[in-house]
């Protein structure tokens, strides 16, 4: 089951630089929901800090309370924990290249110890499934490497890998961009039933997008959230003006 | 409809003829890649003409007795390079053993956790070591192990040429490291791996191919090694199995039998370098091969 994520005066940094600015939010468990906003304006590092991702690049650092259900994100709860918990899907669809296609999906779990093998058939077939790639790639899960599937489908795979380790929020950061429309329809329609057990916070910089999939968007500019509300309000009657200005397409 | 489509695409492309190709073009095309050909082939030669020579040279030594016994007094005539064979492969499987994963490791640290100021010492102490003349290894080696002990051994030959091995690996596994993408390793702290995990069982098994790349040429560089086993190994006219006794190798076998004033020891140098060779080529095939097939097709 999916938790909610409850975000108090989050900060970030990039060595001296600010990146984000007392970012205030409330994500519901068991929805979606969708951040926009223009190139740079923070919502991937946003998105980076709910799994502690941004912490992993030199001299980047976090102010702030961040809770996923009742996981204290920065308050002693170790990164490799939390990241069990919170799954992270990429912009650049990124298998392992040495693995194969069964390897991928179990990587998470295999490489934290996990040894037996007949719940690992199970958990890699169930996770192929729910990411609708198994009719796919069931023939050659052990012959062919994750890196020989199309672009599409090693975003799957991605997902597939995301989904092993069973966690309750996935985030997804862009995961279509590189993707062609046909591709980009297979993981939106994944994105609706996965809403069911996962609660999703997906960034997209196509606005379609957003209104196709999630019930709320957040819209970000230069580092601060200017506004989060039901993804309705905020393309037909947003109450920011500088939101309508993005929404309707007269910047950014 | 179709015809509508064509006209009108056919319309925004603006028509330009395109001039043939010019035979000054084509001549230069033509001169280039004759030139390519022509340096591989530059390149190729030395290494050819070396195993040409060697083979021409030695192959008529090498018989049986060549490589079951040991070497015989000055003047009887026959013996071999037996002790030698064991000795070089003893040397060199002890100074891999204790390079290969001192060099990886060194690697891992560069590319992986040194990317600061104490990286860069490391990454410059390397550098110099590189450069350090083979001879001087082996009077470190000496003072390190030889001296300690009292007396020659494999385990000394073993040591020096070891440190040799060391910047090459740790140099060419940091530069192979550096080539996995970071998305890779995020992709695997994403699914809650630890940092150690990832780094060898996903970083570093990304770049296998290439830091065993490394590690072979490493290795073929100090097996034909000779100046760093003059006081370490020191060499050996008969069977030594132990790793604590002076051991002979088959560079210093050469050395020796080719300063000698005696022909049937020149015959027999030339034989010696020659299965050198081949022991390293066979050795560096051998890992090529199998590092083949334990990766997945297609990866």
């Amino acid at each position: 089951m999916g938790v909610g994520i409850t975000v108090e005066h989050l900060n970030a940094f990039y060595a001296k630089t600010q990146a984000l600015f007392d970012i205030n939010i409330v994500v519901q468990a068991n929805h979606a929901t969708a951040l926009i906003g223009p190139s740079g304006c923070g919502k991937s590092t946003f998105i980076r800090c709910l799994n502690r991702m941004h912490e992993t690049i030199p001299e980047a650092r976090v102010e702030g309370l961040v809770r996923i259900g009742d996981l204290s994100v920065y308050n002693g709860t170790s990164a490799t924990q939390l990241r069990r918990r919170v799954g992270m899907v990429f912009q650049k669809p990124n298998p392992f290249p040495t693995m194969s296609i069964y390897d991928n999906v179990a990587a998470g779990l295999k490489l934290n110890g996990f040894g037996n093998r007949r719940q690992l058939d199970e958990i890699v077939e169930k996770s192929l499934h729910a990411s609708a790639l198994w009719d796919e790639v069931k023939d050659h899960l052990h012959k062919k490497s994750g890196a020989s599937l199309s672009g599409g489908q090693q975003q799957r795979l991605c997902i597939a890998r995301a989904l092993a380790v069973q966690p309750e929020v996935l985030l997804m950061d862009e995961p279509c961009s590189a993707l062609d429309p046909i591709s980009t329809g297979k993981i939106e329609e994944l994105i609706f039933q996965l809403k069911e057990q996962y609660t999703i916070v997906i960034v997209t910089h196509n606005m379609q997008q957003a209104a196709r999939v999630a019930e709320f968007t957040g819209f970000f500019l230069l580092g601060k959230m200017i506004e989060f509300d039901k993804t309705e309000k905020i393309f037909t009657n947003p109450s920011d003006k500088r939101t309508e200005d993005y929404v309707t397409g007269r910047f950014g | 409809m179709a015809d509508t489509n064509s006209n009108s695409t056919a319309a925004l492309i603006p028509q330009v003829s395109v001039p043939p190709i010019s035979l000054r073009r084509r001549v230069m095309d033509h001169v280039m890649t004759g030139a390519a050909v022509l340096t591989v082939a530059l390149v190729l030669l030395p290494l050819f003409a070396i195993f040409a020579y060697l083979v021409y040279k030695g192959i008529g030594s090498i018989n049986l007795a060549f490589l079951t016994q040991t070497p015989k007094p000055v003047g009887e005539p026959g013996g071999g390079m037996a002790n030698a064979i064991v000795g070089s492969t003893v040397i060199l499987g002890i100074a891999s053993l204790l390079g290969v994963p001192l060099g990886i490791g060194a690697g891992i640290f560069l590319s992986e956790y040194g990317r600061n100021r104490y990286g860069d010492i490391v990454r410059f102490v390397s550098d110099v070591l590189n450069g350090v003349p083979s001879i001087v290894i082996g009077i470190v080696a000496y003072g390190l192990v030889v001296m300690r002990q009292k007396h020659f051994s494999a385990l000394a030959g073993g040591v020096a040429l070891a440190i040799m091995m060391v910047p090459t690996i740790a140099r060419t596994t940091e530069q192979m490291l550096l080539l996995v993408p970071q998305a890779i390793r995020e992709a695997a702290y994403g699914i809650g791996v630890s940092r150690w995990r990832t780094t060898l069982s996903i970083t570093l098994r990304t770049a296998t191919s290439g830091v065993i790349t490394g590690v072979m040429l490493a290795f073929a560089r100090v097996a034909g090694e000779t100046a760093p086993l003059l006081f370490t190994a020191f060499g050996n006219q008969y069977w030594n199995w132990s790793t604590d006794q002076p051991t002979a190798a088959l560079s210093l076998q050469i050395f020796t039998y080719a300063i000698s004033p005696f022909d049937e020891w020149h015959r027999q140098a030339w034989a010696g370098a020659l299965v050198l060779i081949v022991l390293i080529v066979g050795a560096v095939a051998a890992v090529r091969i199998a590092v083949k097939h334990g990766t997945l097709a297609g990866a």
